[in-house]
């Protein structure tokens, strides 16, 4: 027991020693009080985005691959098994412009007042059967940031599912939400808040082979 | 002294001098709050230091339940210079201890007076907050980009340059990585940005919107709201994107999901019998169960406190909104200052959020048990800065 307490007590002065030498080496002999480094900025830990080079970028994004692109047989009637829409058709916002829908605040219910734009949308993409339509839903300024991008993609989907009924494939409708960062209208009051609560149609067409 | 005491106490100072910062791993006590909104702020004083070194430490310590007052009303007496490198101590005076003395240099002076700040507030048995980073949402319209800063909203960096837009960054927890909403690919989808190398990939690109990452404490799993079954619903899935799990199945409202800190719950916002309601769902899937808030309508945005305690949320009042909170178990909730969609610090009491302000957002810190408040640094030439997440 002698000789083990012994032994701890060679090993801390040693320790002891080792301190010293390490304080006297970084400069901090001179000081009254410890010196405390700071660690560099190339330390890469957490909350040190300083270090690498990952900063800044516009990094190519890679979509060949990864979760939703190839489809995943989803079962929803009104979901998306084809997967992620049309990627590299070019887009027309100007063509369907005057069939943008409203809705009444907080809701993400088709009016009947405005479902006869709907059923013209329906009809163009009848008389373009090679085209398809995204439907960019977006909400007024009042609700909080990602409830109302939430609500946008409610309220696409809600045309959707009109332009579904009315005889529309569904692989030729996708949907999307900007929520409350796309607005039209930058003021502040009702008259503003009612024309940015919408979906706005942009024609799809087939990339030229 | 006993031998073994004696030997810990070296390994700590080597610990303390070798690596710095790494210090912060081993102090884990959290003082839990116990009266949000009504706790008196610890009374401190500071003699010595000027400028931006003591602009610098009067923030810190605000917005974590600190107040500064005269030498005679103070608890602790804080005393140092800053002429060249930060030199500075702490005591409380009726104990006759002093709780930190110390020389600090190998980084700007506002650095130093965070790392003197983390030193305080841990001899105090708490988590010190100002050596951790902020990511937020930058906009300047029609563009918006995601950024990196101090948690004081220093030295903002821009992470992505897309001259797109952007929402919802979220940190991984423990490393130097984020996953967000990018529309860079004419789609609402979610990136997964590795920062220390730059490399990014789009994590869920499904049909319809992609929306709202939430990582798992341990980052292994992403909660998200997804439409590609043609409603917005609640979903996990594995950090390489495999296994997805749908967790909720209704036509209704759903965002914003956080994660409980056992990893077990994820809590959203929902709407249950036409109310506006928090829940949670096993992250395996199961049954929802609501969490009480009562008095405050229209709950969203949830965030739950890293110690468990606490769920932090934004209700909807006629007025506005406001920050507020609510023992994670639900029940009543307190309602703080107005703002929208905090976020916890790893000290389980400091919220980030944003404030609105003629239309746009600016972001504030708030110490929830003394309910001090104050804007962060604002990066010159973005209008808007808003939906921060705090690196913990």
């Amino acid at each position: 027991m002698k000789e083990r307490t012994m032994k701890v007590n060679k090993f801390t002065n040693l320790l002891v020693i080792g301190l010293v030498l390490c304080m006297a080496a970084s400069g901090c002999k001179k000081k009254p009080t410890p010196l405390t480094m700071l660690p560099g900025s190339k330390t890469g830990q957490v909350g040190e985005p300083g270090a690498g080079s990952g900063m800044e970028t516009n990094a190519p994004i890679t979509t060949e691959t990864g979760p939703g692109s190839t489809g995943t047989g989803a079962t929803g009637a009104e979901g998306y098994p084809q997967g992620p829409g049309h990627p590299g058709w070019p887009e027309n916002a100007e063509i369907l412009k005057a069939d943008t829908v409203y809705f009444d605040f907080d809701s993400s219910v088709l009016k009947t007042v405005e479902k006869p734009k709907v059923a013209a949308v329906a009809d163009y993409l009848k008389a373009n059967s090679a085209n398809a339509v995204k439907v960019e839903g977006n909400c007024d300024e009042r609700g909080t940031e990602e409830y109302n991008r939430s609500l946008g993609e409610r309220r696409a989907l809600a045309v959707r599912e009109e332009l579904i009924r009315l005889g529309i494939d569904p692989m030729r409708v996708d949907t999307m939400s900007y929520g409350k960062d796309r607005p039209v209208d930058p003021g502040h009051d009702e008259s503003a808040w009612r024309k940015n609560r919408r979906d706005d149609f942009v024609v799809l067409t087939p990339p030229n082979k | 002294m006993n031998h073994f005491m004696r030997l810990k106490q070296i390994l700590i100072a080597l610990t303390l001098i070798g690596a710095g910062g790494s210090a912060y791993s081993q102090i884990d006590i959290t003082k839990s709050i116990i009266a949000p909104g009504v706790t008196k702020p610890v009374l401190v004083s500071m003699s010595g230091l000027t400028g931006e070194a003591a602009s610098t430490l009067q923030f810190d310590l605000y917005v974590q339940g600190f107040a500064f007052t005269n030498a005679e009303a103070a608890q602790y007496l804080i005393s140092g210079s800053n002429d060249g490198n930060l030199q500075a101590k702490a005591i409380d005076p009726h104990n006759k201890s002093t709780l930190v003395s110390k020389s600090y240099s190998g980084a700007p002076l506002r650095r130093q007076v965070h790392a003197f700040a983390d030193d305080f507030v841990q001899a105090l048995s708490r988590i010190g907050i100002a050596h951790t980073k902020i990511a937020f949402k930058g906009e300047n319209r029609p563009v918006s980009e995601i950024y990196v800063a101090d948690f004081d909203g220093h030295n903002a960096q821009a992470v992505t340059r897309d001259n797109n837009l952007v929402a919802a960054p979220c940190w991984v927890p423990g490393h130097l990585a984020m996953y967000y909403v990018s529309y860079k690919l004419n789609h609402a989808d979610i990136f997964y940005h590795d920062l220390a190398t730059g490399a990014r990939r789009a994590f869920a690109h499904y049909g319809g919107s992609n929306m709202s990452p939430a990582v798992s404490p341990d980052g292994r799993r992403v909660a998200m709201i997804l439409s590609k079954d043609g409603w917005t619903d609640l979903y996990v899935c594995d950090a390489d994107g495999s296994n997805l799990k749908r967790l909720t199945k209704s036509p209704q409202d759903e965002s914003s999901p956080c994660w409980s800190p056992d990893g077990k719950w994820i809590c959203f916002a929902a709407k249950e019998k036409e109310h506006r309601t928090l829940c949670k769902v096993p992250a395996s899937g199961g049954a929802l169960q609501q969490i009480g808030t009562a008095g405050m309508p229209s709950p969203t945005e949830p965030d739950w406190s890293p110690d468990g305690q606490w769920i932090a949320f934004t209700a909807q009042f006629r007025s506005g909104f406001e920050i507020c909170v609510v023992p994670a178990g639900g029940g009543t909730a307190v309602s703080l200052v107005e703002g929208e969609d905090p976020s916890w610090a790893p000290n389980s009491r400091t919220l980030a959020y944003g404030r609105r302000s003629g239309g746009r957002y600016v972001l504030s810190l708030l110490d929830v048990p003394t309910k001090q408040y104050k804007d962060v640094s604002r990066i010159s030439g973005i209008s808007s800065q808003s939906q921060p997440s705090w690196a913990r």
